[in-house]
């Protein structure tokens, strides 16, 4: 098995008007080729998930620069003014998330479940719209599941049959939007043969994993 | 006082409230320097909503790891023991009351624990990061901030006017004039700063205060 492929094969799979999952915080673990190849494909009217809208420059930053997205689900956009311009222009239609109703709105997409139940948001903003479910005398929302088109994820080791393993803080959202997406591809800094990586320190199983590019 | 000296004040006073091997979540700006001041013999553990248990001090310059930053975009170290996660794990760790107390600043609170912290439509809408997770799930959740704002206008209200970003959540408010507990009775006074009159006090503040019968004035 060799999931090792080239980013031009990649810019098939981009499409106008596709979700993205982008996996990073402050732009700290995003696959920046991967970045740079949905702007060279040129793709407009993107969906994207993730966690923060990058920093002017950096990570999904660059895409909200560009002017190709036309929704964001994030949980924090506050280090990047270009998305406050673009928000109040109505260029861009914002969904602001509690960041663990994000991370787990990702993983429920991505583990069969209808959504899940949180006390995060109660009594706030956030509940507008949503059901509100009361459990043994305590308030939750009700939050449903989220999913994707394509997940760019950046990993620090990937074996050819896509076992992933993050470093440190870059690991963030990665792992989630492998899981909920129907295409994946990794963004790998070391691309390795298979069986070196111990199966116990494997952080994704390759199953989640279709495609894999040299960092 | 100053502000520098009153920010001080805040923090020194905050990192009296932990239990040795507490794990704390400290939000961005002054909470962060409360590690700064912990007692002797006590020792948290800090936890970084992007994934990780046991933040360091920062690196020194030509020492950053372009994969650890902490949840406030800046360069961090790990202590030995440290561990990393995902996103998922790092908020249940928060939404499951592991964590025994977050710190974090505030635009207003009022007399019911409510916290207005995140939004202010129309001027700065950032999001909210996770700032709901971590009220609603901390043990305690201790607000460090100025007594007043910076027009001099009270903080401690009776009734937020900002959006929520959580209802009843505030346990303690540690302020430069004054240490308030938030109760299910209302909002207790408990101590003061040194050089501050009690009336100093109720002046400067917008919500109805219980003053405590053994009022204290604040020693770091």
């Amino acid at each position: 098995m060799n999931k090792v492929i080239s980013i031009e094969k990649f810019s098939e799979y981009l499409i106008d008007g596709i979700t993205l999952m982008i996996g990073g915080f402050m732009a700290v673990g995003t696959p920046e080729k991967l970045i740079d190849a949905v702007l060279a494909k040129g793709v407009k009217d993107l969906t994207v998930v993730c966690n923060d809208a990058g920093v002017p420059g950096k990570g999904s930053g660059k895409l909200l620069a560009a002017g190709v997205i036309k929704k964001y689900y994030a949980s924090h956009v506050g280090l990047n003014p270009e998305f406050g311009r673009q928000m109040s222009a109505g260029l861009i239609e914002a969904v602001l998330v509690p960041q663990g109703t994000l991370a787990e709105r990702i993983r429920a997409g991505g583990s069969g479940l209808g959504g899940f139940l949180t006390p995060a948001g109660v009594g706030t903003l956030v509940e507008e719209g949503k059901q509100k479910i009361t459990i043994n005398g305590k308030d939750y929302l009700l939050e449903l599941p989220l999913k994707g088109d394509v997940a760019l994820v950046k990993a620090h080791r990937a074996d050819k049959a896509g076992n992933l393993v993050f470093r440190k803080s870059a690991r963030n959202f990665n792992p989630l939007i492998a899981t909920a997406c129907k295409y994946v591809i990794v963004e790998a800094e070391h691309i390795e043969d298979i069986g070196t990586i111990d199966p116990d320190q494997v952080m994704l199983p390759g199953i989640f994993v279709d495609a894999i590019v040299q960092g | 006082m100053s502000q520098d000296k009153g920010r001080e004040m805040i923090v020194k006073r905050i990192a009296k409230e932990f239990k040795d091997g507490d794990i704390v979540n400290l939000g961005i700006g002054m909470p962060t320097m409360v590690a700064n001041f912990l007692p002797e013999g006590v020792e948290i553990i800090l936890q970084s909503e992007n994934g990780f248990i046991g933040i360091g001090s920062a690196p020194r310059s030509g020492d950053e790891d372009k994969d650890l930053i902490n949840a406030g975009n800046q360069f961090a170290t790990v202590v030995p023991g440290a561990c990393f996660f995902d996103s998922a794990v790092s908020f249940g760790i928060i939404r499951g009351g592991h964590v025994d107390a977050t710190v974090l600043g505030t635009l207003e609170v009022d007399q019911e624990g409510n916290i207005a912290n995140y939004i202010i439509p129309g001027k700065m809408v950032p999001g909210m990061g996770g700032a709901m997770d971590l009220v609603v799930g901390a043990k305690r959740v201790i607000i460090a901030s100025e007594h007043v704002d910076k027009n001099g206008n009270p903080k401690i209200l009776k009734k937020c006017r900002l959006p929520l970003t959580a209802v009843k959540e505030a346990d303690l408010i540690v302020t430069d004039m004054a240490v308030i507990e938030c109760t299910s009775e209302g909002l207790i006074l408990k101590e003061i700063a040194p050089g501050i009159s009690v009336d100093d006090v109720l002046k400067n503040t917008e919500a109805e205060l219980i003053v405590a019968a053994d009022l204290k004035v604040i020693e770091v």
